[in-house]
């Protein structure tokens, strides 16, 4: 368990990363470092959106699964793992 | 025969004619004078006024006679029915064909007095009639005219009248008065009955008063449920459904009770800590994932280095080639310690393992072994502790996440890599024969005969030790003592002391699987045989100093290559004494590592924290690559290692870093297709050019 907090602190410390949370298969954060509000915001959106993509990917082959989903804009990066049970969302700005 | 039917056109002529002419007389007498006018000239003209659509015939025809008879026969009657007879089997004329024509029916109401209806009536009225019999005689008279005026009476008044009369007519003329009135009335008011004697009963029952029973209960609680039905939601719980047979049938082979019950009992541990930890673990493969993806983000240009970038500026060095520095590793715990030991993992290629100590004799501490991989530079996927500096380690071929460990304090370890303790999973001690000097070299080697895993090792105390891994301990055998040559100095009693030298290297062979080379701290190679314990092949005498490393080349089996502390480095064919080339680095090298691409490439990496590359094909004096690498330049660099298959070297130096750099195209050059000429790859083509240079070399020698 203390590997995964420092996975997630050492994640959370790196550079260029805005913040990071976790997100429940209901689309409720649970630990984030951003203020509510946004967590709020981004969970709800990012969820429905990993939902749909997983879904396109496993409708084409049901052994497939999704991995991971980057959304690069012109701000930020946001990246998204989806688990079984839970969400891992976050926003990195890579320097360029 | 009537002669009037024959003329009945000239007739009807006249008929007309004389209709017309009684017409006219009824519309004289009707309608007024004007009319009257004309019917005085129709009257006179009393000529036959032929219709204009009378047919005209002769008079021969006017006087033919036309016969008709007259007969019963009904006209209308079928002349030719035919029947078909059952018994003759054919259809047949019926003989005879009623010519019956009805021209008016009507059914009507009268009886017939001795039929059975008629009778009854005829009694009924009797006993209506004996009731009223005195007072009816005068009204009898009355309605017997009545009734004769009647036609329609029925004819039982009659025969009721004529009966009546038989009856004396005893009856008071008063009661005839009175019931005058009556009485008329009476048989007139004689019941219709029916012919069928129907007649109707009803009942009705007494209705019971209904009433409303009711009973309420609690609503069933709801909750609403959707789901989507997908492909791959089917085939999830298809593959959910063949785990748990599988599991079912595990469990049924695991057999006794107690196991069943100890299970059970881990079971609900189990449950009940995921549900306390609140199960943040199983993040743990998403944000490992994450980690990855942020560091990408981060190193984003390193890694399309390391991925696409070929030095283009090599085209124009002539043979000349460089190293591109791509990632660093580092970690805070291992900052102070040296690099003591690179092995790359043979299944993932990505994945290395980085052994930490000390090669400082006074400063001896803790040792660390860690496992970086190319996607994660920021931070080791394994960290594990160890009491006593790491001084060499091996990763076996056919389980990757075994790792042997050899130890300062001559101690060798196991590590598991599928169970991140940070113990050891097997460990030798003092008692399991543990080397009394530091371990420099390990070596996973095939398994024996009885599927256990073994590994060598060597150390400065002289013995190269075999050890099994039997049954989880581990077990160990000496296989060859190292003996100083020429040493030996003779005891009285006739006893030959024999020095023990030192390893500090060993390799074994490619292919001959008995055959290792052993460098020691004197500066010997030894060429030794497993079977052999007590013999040595063969000698070299390689340096002057302790040889730091031994390497078969990977391609051919006859040449070895070794480097040592006083600053060569020497390459070998083992069946020659003398080396074949040698090359003076300037400094104390640290490692030589062979590129696993060509059989004429290799690396070697020195103290004043240079990286040589050199390859025999293009240039056998000199190296084709020298280039500071250090990352600070007071570090020395103590080992180098090639990737089995990525164009990179790792470098580890004595500050703990580990620097990842990239060969470019110059230093990994494949021999240049001539045109129309196929190139070989393979072995062979490597074995054939490292032999033409050594053949050179061989001719060279000879000639001298």
């Amino acid at each position: 368990q203390a590997e995964v907090e420092e996975t997630l602190k050492r994640i959370q410390s790196h550079k260029g990363v805005i913040g990071t949370m976790v997100v429940n298969a209901e689309g409720i954060p649970i630990r984030t470092t951003l203020d509510n509000s946004t967590t709020v915001q981004y969970a709800g959106l990012l969820h429905h959106l990993t939902m749909k993509a997983k879904s396109t990917v496993r409708d084409i082959d049901p052994q497939n699964d999704l991995t991971f989903l980057r959304i690069r804009s012109k701000k930020h990066e946001i990246m998204v793992a989806p688990d079984k049970e839970y969400l891992l969302i976050v926003i990195q700005n890579p320097c360029e | 025969m009537l002669p009037a039917s024959a003329k009945a056109p000239h007739k009807q002529s006249r008929k007309q004619s004389i209709s017309i002419g009684r017409g006219t007389r009824k519309r004289d007498e009707d309608s007024g004078t004007e009319v009257g006018e004309g019917t005085d000239e129709w009257a006179q003209s009393k000529a036959t006024v032929r219709p204009p659509d009378q047919l005209e015939l002769t008079d021969a025809e006017l006087k033919e006679e036309f016969t008709r008879i007259l007969t019963a026969n009904n006209p209308h009657a079928p002349q030719n029915i035919i029947r078909y007879s059952f018994k003759e089997g054919t259809y047949k004329p019926i003989g005879f064909v009623n010519q019956l024509a009805v021209h008016y029916t009507q059914v009507g109401n009268l009886i017939p007095k001795d039929s059975d209806e008629g009778r009854r009536q005829h009694y009924r009225d009797e006993l209506v009639a004996v009731s009223y019999q005195g007072s009816q005689e005068s009204a009898k008279v009355i309605s017997e005219t009545e009734n004769l005026e009647e036609d329609e009476e029925p004819k039982e008044l009659e025969t009721e009248s004529g009966s009546q009369t038989d009856v004396p007519a005893a009856g008071a003329a008063e009661k005839v008065t009175e019931e005058e009135l009556m009485t008329p009335k009476q048989p007139k008011e004689r019941k219709l009955t029916n012919q069928f004697n129907f007649s109707e009963r009803a009942s009705q029952t007494f209705n019971n008063p209904l009433r409303d029973r009711e009973c309420q209960m609690e609503p069933p609680p709801r909750t609403n449920f959707s789901a989507t039905a997908n492909q791959w939601e089917i085939y999830d719980a298809y593959v959910e459904e063949l785990e748990k047979q599988e599991k079912t049938k595990e469990k049924e082979k695991a057999k006794t009770p107690v196991a069943k019950k100890s299970g059970k009992m881990a079971m609900r541990k189990l449950t009940s800590m995921e549900s306390q930890t609140d199960d943040i673990i199983k993040v743990s493969q998403a944000a490992k994932i994450v980690e990855r993806m942020v560091n990408q983000n981060t190193y984003d240009d390193v890694a399309q280095d390391f991925k696409y970038y070929e030095d283009a500026a090599d085209e124009y060095r002539d043979q000349v080639g460089t190293l591109l520095p791509l990632w660093k590793f580092q970690n805070d715990k291992a900052k102070r310690l040296s690099v003591t030991a690179l092995c790359w993992n043979p299944k993932y290629r990505d994945l290395f393992a980085v052994g930490h100590g000390s090669y400082d004799f006074m400063k001896q501490s803790r040792g660390m072994l860690l496992l970086y991989s190319m996607k994660n530079p920021s931070f080791p996927e394994y960290m594990f502790s160890s009491d006593s500096g790491i001084m060499c380690l091996d990763i076996h071929v056919d389980h990757p996440y075994l790792v042997a460990v050899g130890h300062y304090d001559g101690n060798v370890a196991i590590y598991n890599l599928k169970k991140p303790h940070s113990q050891p999973s097997f460990r030798s001690s003092a008692k399991s024969g543990k080397h009394s000097d530091p371990v420099w070299q390990v070596k996973w080697q095939k398994d024996d005969m009885d599927q256990n895993l073994n590994f060598f090792s060597v150390s400065s105390d002289g013995r190269i030790v075999s050890w099994t891994l039997v049954k989880s301990e581990l077990v160990h055998v000496d296989v060859i003592k190292l003996k100083v040559e020429g040493s030996t100095t003779e005891v009285p009693e006739g006893l030959q002391l024999h020095t023990v030298g030192c390893g500090t290297a060993f390799d074994f062979h490619k292919e001959i699987d008995y055959m290792f080379l052993v460098g020691t701290e004197e500066g010997k190679i030894y060429k030794c045989s497993k079977s052999y314990s007590s013999q040595f092949l063969d000698t070299y005498d390689a340096h002057n100093m302790a040889v730091d490393a031994v390497s078969w080349n990977p391609y051919h089996t006859k040449v070895f290559m070794s480097c040592s502390s006083d600053w060569t480095v020497k390459i070998w064919d083992h069946t020659i004494k003398t080396p074949m080339f040698i090359y003076d680095l300037n400094s104390a090298v640290g490692d030589v590592a062979w590129a696993p691409y060509s059989s004429t490439v290799f690396a070697a990496v020195t103290t004043d924290g240079k990286a040589h590359v050199f390859d025999l094909a293009i240039n056998k004096y000199e190296a084709i690559c020298n280039q500071p690498v250090a990352a600070k330049k007071k570090n020395k660099i103590t080992h180098v290692q090639f990737n089995p298959i990525h164009p990179i070297i790792i470098v580890g130096d004595d500050r703990g870093h580990i620097i990842c750099l990239k060969l470019s195209p110059n230093l990994r050059k494949m021999p240049k297709e001539k045109k129309g000429q196929e190139v070989q790859k393979g072995p062979a083509v490597e074995i054939a050019k490292l032999d033409k240079l050594l053949n050179l070399v061989r001719e060279v020698k000879i000639k001298t």
